[in-house]
């Protein structure tokens, strides 16, 4: 990729990161960088597409530690689930051979497993020696006559987030607007209710969250054509040029798609979230806005009144047990204040925020959502999460994965609130879910036992830097 | 000797391997007060990392030189100086691991230079060691980086000059060479078997001390936890000897016997009753005392379970993929016990491989596995975490063994070694046999009256046990 390309990516114009006289996503720093590369950030986006055969055409370092390691859910095929990589040895790289390699692997992907398409992701090595991606899948995708999708993804290209943007071109430039949508099926077709075709760009389905809230659109005859990329099909991206509406569920991620889509084919767009009551409830009502739909506004308005009924009462026996706790959260962009609302919601106060993948109108909505004396923390090492936690009497650390072990040694509760994790909070029914497993750890037992010293010690108490306030009293 | 198959097909699918920049980082994570700083791109470690939590349950202190795309083709050399500083500066390591990746090494870069050029812009850091070591992912796997690691650090911890056998002749010190298969639990358990004898163990590196999983009265920490600290290296040329755990660490042992002086005996690995007599031998003969009462008692046990669990074990039809030292360990324990190793996958060429009692083995992945374990009718499967989705397609029952186990808790913890951890694994390895016994299909009469409604029964598959 040229770098003329990758600095457009960066400067993203409907990122708010560059707005400001900040520009772009941050460069990194040797020795004291945490987060994925460029490559990463690309499967994150892309590898949920679940009838594709994905190949990263690299050594086994990119896909050896990390092939089958997110949560994403697919309701049918499961072949995204298989790992596939050219394993390139010393002699592709010396000898030159990658290409050829990776054109014969192309073939034997599509001859073992039928794929809908091939995705191929480059990486470092292949970049650096100048294998021609492009070229290879042209002639493999004449060749044998699948889709082979090129995705420049050199993680020395940059950041995760970079990433998700490159992932969002690759679609932009060979799978978007290659194919018409189906008609809706005849069994579908409701007397009164009109379909409306849809996008979701930035929902993964970690750990299958998106069926709590899917019905609820089938419902409402929003027929999703495409979601970007949880439980997706490859044709089901080809078509998203024709829906009537995007929504953008993960902002940062994939913000490009949404905004070419609407440049491009007129696909108006808005941004939003599916964790807590009421930001569920107003995706609906701003679906139906942009729509312009006056029955759809009706019935969404109507749905909203039941789900949030049920929902707030199916949590009410739980409200006893969370209301007042005090928690601190760190997780990146979006996430920053989507997951607020959803914990206000519980009567829980957030005490502080990560705000380090934030834009300035994230930080705003922030302020607007926590009041103007937030607490923005930008330093996410253990060390001063751990002080954060401290310094605000938090009750529980709601983080990603990659922080869950820091919290365990520190002996505190925690939330992972990543793409790894094994519950989905989304929609109505996953507050249900989220509010389970935020008592489940703030009320467990075992807190006090691994702060209390052995009785031997008795004298002085181990977790004595932590406050009072901790879960042990709750 | 097992026909070795190549490698024959272009695409890797389901990989086995993980890359050599992970086992180095691996040996490293068991040095006291210790960092290993990937030289490649932030995402060889986050990639790394992730790899390391998840199978450890342990926060994984790894860091990045972050070559980007400017320095990746102008020149990193100057990132791997900025990180080393950066480290010293943030966190005063007593030793800072610095492997390469298939980046920096397409790149091109001398590591050891660089690290002689921190020394000398530097020389305020000079009290934390830095040890350089060339692990291309494009060579090797996880354990063949783990043996250069150790290797290196040994060349670099170690003073070099001829034999310097400080050795007393009542030195009660035996050095552990311990290769990447073996878990925290298992550095435990031969620490136990050492220290029976009346010796004192000093492991490089040691595992069992930085990764078995202990909450600390700290609240966190930059560092490693736990591990060999850097000043035991330096003694271990006053030990009465060397023991080496598997073959992959063969090369570090010929360095560090050359560097010491001091006499070694190596095994190929600890598993199986063979392979704990061999050691339990050598202890006696090291220590010249008798062998310990609760010794014997431990292999009195192993025998009861062996002759208990043999009819689940006898003709067991097994599949193992794993790194060559460990494929060899599980093969030969299976085999030790009646199983027949119908399928074995390894990551990367061996001379271990020789050994392995199977007619054949090919270096692959673990599509290779599922392939010849449904030809075969495998009725187990031994290997990583990844091959859970293909032990269910083939229906068969997974023992979990080697990198990453994610989807388990406790693997790391899991003691194979000795003569209890291998009791046990024939206690588990024979409950998960006699849970997936297969039936015989039933069959009904056309002569017999009522019954109607009896359950269809589901078709015996390629789990059948004795047939």
């Amino acid at each position: 990729m040229k770098t003329a390309e990758i600095a457009q990516l960066l400067n993203e114009p409907a990122c708010a990161h560059n707005r400001s006289e900040k520009s772009g996503c941050a460069r990194t720093k040797p020795g004291a960088t945490a987060g994925g590369c460029s490559f990463d950030g690309a499967q994150i986006a892309l590898l949920p597409i679940a009838d594709v055969a994905h190949i990263v055409h690299g050594p086994i370092g990119c896909s050896g530690a990390s092939w089958d390691n997110r949560g994403a859910r697919s309701s049918g095929p499961t072949l995204y689930r298989i790992g596939m990589t050219t394993d390139l040895t010393e002699q592709d790289v010396i000898m030159g051979r990658g290409e050829k390699r990776l054109f014969l692997a192309i073939k034997q992907a599509i001859d073992d497993y039928a794929p809908k398409a091939v995705f191929v992701y480059s990486t470092c090595v292949p970049a650096l020696i100048g294998d021609d991606l492009e070229a290879v899948a042209r002639a493999a995708s004449a060749r044998w006559g699948v889709p082979v999708v090129p995705v420049d993804c050199a993680g020395f290209y940059g950041t995760k987030n970079l990433g998700n943007r490159i992932a969002g071109e690759a679609m932009f430039k060979y799978v978007i607007g290659t194919r018409e949508p189906a008609p809706v099926a005849a069994s579908a077709h409701r007397p009164g209710i009109r379909v409306h075709d849809v996008n979701l760009i930035g929902e993964y389905n970690i750990a299958g969250e998106f069926w709590h809230v899917a019905p609820l659109f089938d419902e409402l005859g929003l027929r999703i054509l495409c979601t970007l990329s949880g439980d997706a099909r490859f044709h089901e991206v080809q078509t998203m040029h024709r829906a009537e509406a995007s929504m953008v569920v993960c902002a940062k991620a994939l913000l490009n798609v949404a905004r070419k889509l609407e440049s491009d084919f007129g696909v108006p767009f808005f941004e939003g979230s599916f964790y807590g009551i009421s930001d569920t409830s107003q995706a609906f009502r701003d679906f139906a806005h942009v729509l312009g739909d006056g029955d759809l506004t009706a019935r969404t308005e109507a749905m909203i009144v039941r789900e949030e009924r049920s929902a707030r009462a199916a949590l009410e026996p739980w409200q006893a047990r969370l209301a007042g706790k005090r928690v601190l959260l760190y997780t990146g962009g979006v996430k920053s204040w989507s997951v607020v609302s959803a914990l206000q919601e519980l009567g829980m106060t957030v005490v502080a925020t990560g705000t380090k993948k934030s834009t300035e109108e994230d930080k705003a909505r922030i302020r607007e959502i926590m009041g103007e004396a937030t607490q923005m923390i930008t330093d996410g090492s253990p060390k001063a999460l751990l002080q954060a936690y401290r310094d605000h009497q938090a009750d529980i650390l709601i983080a990603g994965g990659r922080n869950l072990y820091t919290a365990m040694k520190a002996r505190i509760p925690f939330l992972d609130i990543n793409q790894e994790r094994e519950f989905g909070y989304a929609g109505y029914g996953g507050m249900l879910e989220l509010v389970r497993q935020l008592a489940l750890t703030l009320g467990s037992p075992v807190w006090q036992k691994v702060r209390a010293p052995a009785p031997w010690h008795a004298a002085a108490a181990v977790g004595d830097a932590l406050p009072a306030a901790g879960a042990a009293d709750a | 000797m097992p026909e070795i198959l190549k490698r024959a097909r272009p695409l890797a699918v389901n990989p086995l391997k993980a890359g050599q920049p992970i086992g180095a980082a691996l040996a490293f994570l068991g040095l006291r007060q210790a960092i290993p700083m990937l030289h490649g791109s932030q995402g060889c470690t986050a990639f790394g990392k992730v790899f390391l939590v998840r199978h450890f349950r342990e926060p994984i202190p790894l860091q990045t030189t972050a070559m980007d795309q400017v320095s990746t083709i102008m020149s990193a050399d100057e990132n791997v100086i900025e990180g080393l500083r950066v480290l010293c500066e943030k966190s005063r390591p007593e030793i800072i691991g610095l492997p390469t990746t298939g980046l920096s090494e397409t790149q091109g870069c001398d590591v050891a230079r660089l690290v002689r050029e921190f020394r000398r812009r530097h020389p305020e850091f000079a009290s934390t060691a830095v040890v350089p070591v060339n692990t291309p992912d494009y060579r090797g796997c996880l354990e063949s980086g783990f043996a250069l690691a150790v290797e290196a650090i040994i060349d670099t911890l170690l003073p070099a000059g001829p034999g310097t056998a400080l050795a007393a002749s009542d030195s009660r010190q035996v050095n552990v060479l311990a290769s990447s298969m073996l878990t925290p639990g298992d550095v435990e358990a031969i620490k136990e078997w050492i220290e029976a004898f009346g010796l004192q163990p000093v492991f490089l590196p040691d595992l069992g001390d930085s990764l078995d999983g202990h909450l600390i009265d700290q609240d966190s920490t930059p560092l490693t936890l736990g591990g060999t600290p850097k000043a035991a290296v330096a003694t271990l040329g006053g030990a009465a000897a060397t023991v080496v755990i598997g073959r992959s660490l063969h090369k570090a042992a010929d360095l560090l016997r050359a560097r010491s002086g001091v006499p070694d005996c190596r095994f190929d690995h600890l598993l199986g009753l063979d392979a704990c007599d061999a050691f339990t031998l050598a202890l006696a003969e090291i220590s010249g005392q008798p062998v310990p009462p609760v010794i014997e008692r431990q292999r009195a046990q192993l025998q009861d379970a062996m002759v208990d669990t043999h009819f689940m074990t006898g003709f067991l039809r097994v599949g193992i993929a794993a790194d060559p030292d460990l494929l060899l360990a599980l093969a030969q324990l299976l085999a030790g016990v009646g199983g027949e190793i119908v399928a074995a996958v390894a990551s990367t060429h061996a001379d271990v491989l020789a050994d392995l009692p199977a007619a054949c083995v090919r270096i692959g992945d673990l599509e290779d596995l599922e392939h010849a374990a449904r030809a075969q009718r495998a009725q187990l499967l031994v290997a990583n975490s990844h091959a859970a989705p293909g032990a269910q397609r083939l229906q068969v029952p997974l023992l979990r063994a080697g990198f990453p186990q994610y989807d388990w808790v406790g693997g790391h913890a899991r003691a194979w070694v000795g003569y209890r951890g291998a009791r046990q694994a024939l206690f588990d390895i024979a409950n998960l046999v006699r849970e997936n016994h297969h039936e015989l299909p039933v069959h009904r009469s056309i002569y017999r009256v009522g019954d109607v409604d009896a359950l269809a029964r589901a078709p015996s598959g390629a789990g059948l046990a004795h047939h």
